[in-house]
């Protein structure tokens, strides 16, 4: 009998809770706590994200100041609340915060994930709006990445194509010019097997090969090698080609046959930052926006690192980051947030582009990016022009790839799915550099066929 | 039920007072229990009503969410690393069981029949519980780094070939057993060690007197003596096997060509890095079940062989 009373009370229970877990709103309706604002003209209230870390002190001076400004410049707009945790888009806390209404107004997202936060209707449409920002008509073709079926999802704030980052002060010891990086990928290789004969620990180059971070990379390559990793209708693998085969042949080169690789995986963004800023590793890919991480971020020495272009480059994988605004936002609070974004990021002067602040604040100054606008567009000049007249950094460090990558196009992830594409991309990555004697023709048809069935999958 | 039953004519005055009485009686117990009851009901229950309920549905937090039967169970089935991930946590699991069970009841037996330094070598046995679960593995990452790691280099000491360890798809799955038997093996040498002091002494003295050997002891003497707690630890042992995910999420990302994905860690892969919390869910239930079915054998086995 006590079992039994004891079952009837831990049913009540289950009950309840699966009562609580049925009522639970999921349409989100009335939960975002910034969505308070009325439908009519007066004041408006928002919230915004990726407000530097308190870490990084002459960074977030500049964006509280510039909260303060925009207030002021837009009386009926309230910032009602600003976060900073980092990083600014973290994919295990944004669902949680959607559904529970304390998604910004406003918030930060990474260029690989906005396909999917489209594609999942995670982003408000902002296409009535946009014509309002001065400066939309400049853009380059990095909105591309945030326009499906004719509406417009997000705005870019940050954009760069990928190069090859090369440790000068390494190449000076290995007996390299520093001011000659390679150009080709047998430069690459035969330079990588001169720094790794430095001695123990020297790594030639270093390549990812885990967390969906081997994968990026392996598209980033084959991009640059004029091949793509998906068909242009999304539906179908294109990486099993000559130019994935490259990809895959040349790492497994120089790990294995010249040995300039090193013996360490680097499965995730940091490891390989970190082996880069440690001054022993000669070269890796990566964006111009690696340079000011290895020195804000890692510790690296800035003024020993360059970027010259990615060698023979047929396209760039377009990197970098905008802002969407939250689905749940009335009319007027996206109308609030687009001029955020257009006061803080996209206004020659102000925001990120006020670089005489940032060159009395100790911030660096210079660099080719964002690089959000046409270069003969106004808003492009008008950057450009500020950018050079502010300069506090060697523009040389960048000046290869600025020259290099001129012209090259740039090209999108692939797709709304790309993590997962990325994911089935990291184990040949990671076979090639652990085992010398992976089938590279196998791994790429084992791949290819799991991105079809994924690809079908998603219809 | 029985009180219920109570003719209302005859009991009428007396089925008050006894409830009152039975109520005031237990009154502190049925506080105590509504608290846990609200914890399980808050922290366990709700979530995994949720889990279930989300598992068949397909949202996105902005809309409306809609039902669509087994869909995320097909997505995660389709998947081509479900079949790996499966196989690398059953194998993780029978791995980790051979060294994270035996070995600490070893340690245990022989911490038991120490005479001295017992508390330091305690100390000593339950000091890696004490680190955070992050702590040891990155202290591993660094062991198990093929040019200048502890392990690579005590090798070359005996004059051995190095070992890849992570890097390879032969090597990486038991490294991560090493980090977790020894992150782990602390907890469970201190609760064996507090079995194995339970057993009276005079059954060691009398097996003694028959001539019983150490071996003899252990087998006759401790392991009956300690059934109960073995088997309770068997159980949870392979229950927190089964779900491992910081080894493989901080020292391999699953690679290399998924050798040391886990069930969980796939879950985490959709449920953060590719948004689909509900196929997430899917797989979580699926894993829920098998360990449910699995509890529910083994006490009925275990049961029928301690009674």
């Amino acid at each position: 009998m006590k079992s039994h009373k004891l079952s009837i009370l831990l049913v009540s229970g289950l009950a309840i809770a699966a009562a609580a877990a049925c009522g639970t709103d999921d349409s989100g309706n009335g939960g975002d706590k910034a969505g308070a604002a009325p439908s009519s003209a007066g004041p408006v209230s928002i919230s915004v994200n990726c407000e530097p870390p308190k870490t990084n002190k002459a960074e977030r001076a500049t964006f509280e100041e510039d909260l303060a400004a925009f207030q002021q410049l837009n009386p009926n707009i309230k910032v009602s609340k600003v976060t900073d945790a980092f990083p600014c888009y973290d994919p295990r806390t944004f669902e949680p915060k959607l559904a529970s209404g304390e998604l910004e107004t406003v918030f930060y997202v990474n260029f690989p994930n906005v396909g999917r936060l489209i594609e999942s209707g995670q982003a408000a449409d902002l296409t009535p709006y946009v014509n309002e920002i001065k400066t939309f008509a400049d853009y380059n073709n990095s909105i591309d990445l945030f326009k499906k079926d004719g509406k417009i999802y997000g705005l870019p704030t940050d954009g760069y194509g990928m190069g090859l980052v090369y440790n000068k002060e390494v190449f000076t010891k290995a007996g390299l010019d520093p001011n000659s990086p390679p150009t080709t990928w047998a430069d690459v290789q035969a330079a990588a097997k001169k720094i790794a004969g430095l001695g123990p620990g020297y790594v030639g180059y270093g390549e990812y090969s885990g967390n969906n971070v081997g994968g990026w990379h392996f598209t980033a390559s084959i991009y640059g090698r004029g091949g793509s990793v998906i068909t242009d209708d999304g539906k179908k693998a294109a990486f099993n080609t000559p130019e994935g085969k490259a990809v895959l042949e040349n790492l497994q080169q120089m790990r294995w046959a010249d040995n300039s690789m090193g013996s360490q995986l680097y499965i995730d963004w940091p490891a390989l930052m970190k082996a880069m800023a440690g001054g022993k590793m000669g070269m890796m890919l990566g964006a111009p926006d690696v340079l000011i991480s290895l020195r804000n971020d890692f510790g690296g020495k800035f003024e020993n690192y360059a970027i010259a272009a990615q060698p023979e480059a047929k396209a760039l994988f377009n990197g970098g980051a905008g802002y969407m605004i939250n689905p749940k936002a009335t009319p007027e609070q996206i109308k609030a947030g687009l001029k955020w974004i257009e006061y803080k990021f996209l206004t020659p002067g102000k925001g990120q582009f006020d670089y005489v602040r940032a060159k009395g604040a100790d911030l660096t100054v210079g660099q080719p990016y964002p690089d959000l606008y046409g270069a003969d567009t106004p808003a492009g000049q008008a950057v450009n022009d500020l950018r050079k007249a502010n300069a506090n950094i060697d523009a040389a460090q960048f000046a290869g790839w600025v020259e290099g990558s001129k012209g090259i196009p740039a090209k999108a992830e692939p797709g709304p799915y790309a993590q997962e594409i990325y994911k089935i991309l990291d184990t040949p990555m990671s076979a090639v550099l652990t085992r010398k004697d992976a089938n590279i023709d196998q791994l790429l048809s084992d791949a290819e066929s799991k991105v079809n069935s994924l690809l079908a999958s998603k219809g | 039920m029985t009180t219920a039953s109570i003719p209302a004519a005859g009991g009428g005055r007396r089925q008050p007072t006894r409830l009152r009485r039975a109520v005031r009686r237990n009154v502190t117990a049925y506080g105590f229990l509504c608290g846990a009851l609200i914890c399980f009901g808050f922290f366990s229950w709700y979530p995994m009503v949720r889990e279930v309920i989300l598992s068949f549905q397909k949202t996105n937090f902005v809309d409306p969410p809609r039902w669509v039967g087994l869909e995320n169970f097909r997505t995660v089935v389709n998947d081509p690393t479900f079949g790996p991930a499966w196989v690398n946590t059953a194998l993780f699991t029978v791995l980790a069981l051979v060294c994270g069970y035996g070995i600490p009841f070893v340690a245990a037996i022989v911490l038991n029949e120490l005479r001295h330094a017992r508390a330091y070598l305690r100390f000593v046995v339950y000091l890696p519980v004490m680190l955070p679960p992050a702590v040891s593995v990155l202290l591993f990452q660094w062991f198990y780094n093929p040019d200048y790691g502890l392990f690579n280099q005590v090798l070359d000491l005996f004059h051995l070939p190095g070992l890849q360890w992570l890097n390879s798809t032969s090597t990486a799955l038991i490294s991560l057993v090493i980090v977790s038997t020894w992150m782990n093996m602390g907890s469970g040498t201190l609760i064996y060690l507090a079995a194995l002091q339970t057993i009276p002494s005079e059954l060691y003295e009398a097996a003694e007197l028959d001539g019983a050997g150490l071996f003899k002891r252990i087998r006759h003497v401790t392991i009956p003596q300690t059934k109960l707690i073995l088997l309770v630890m068997l159980l949870l042992q392979i229950v927190a096997t089964m779900q491992v995910f910081i080894e493989p999420y901080l020292l391999t990302g699953g690679g290399p060509e998924n050798a040391t994905v886990s069930v969980v860690y796939l879950m985490y892969q959709y449920a953060f890095n590719f948004g689909n919390l509900n196929a997430g869910n899917a797989l979580g239930l699926m894993l829920m079940l098998l360990l449910m079915v699995f509890s529910a054998i083994y006490l009925r086995v275990s049961r029928d062989n301690t009674v």
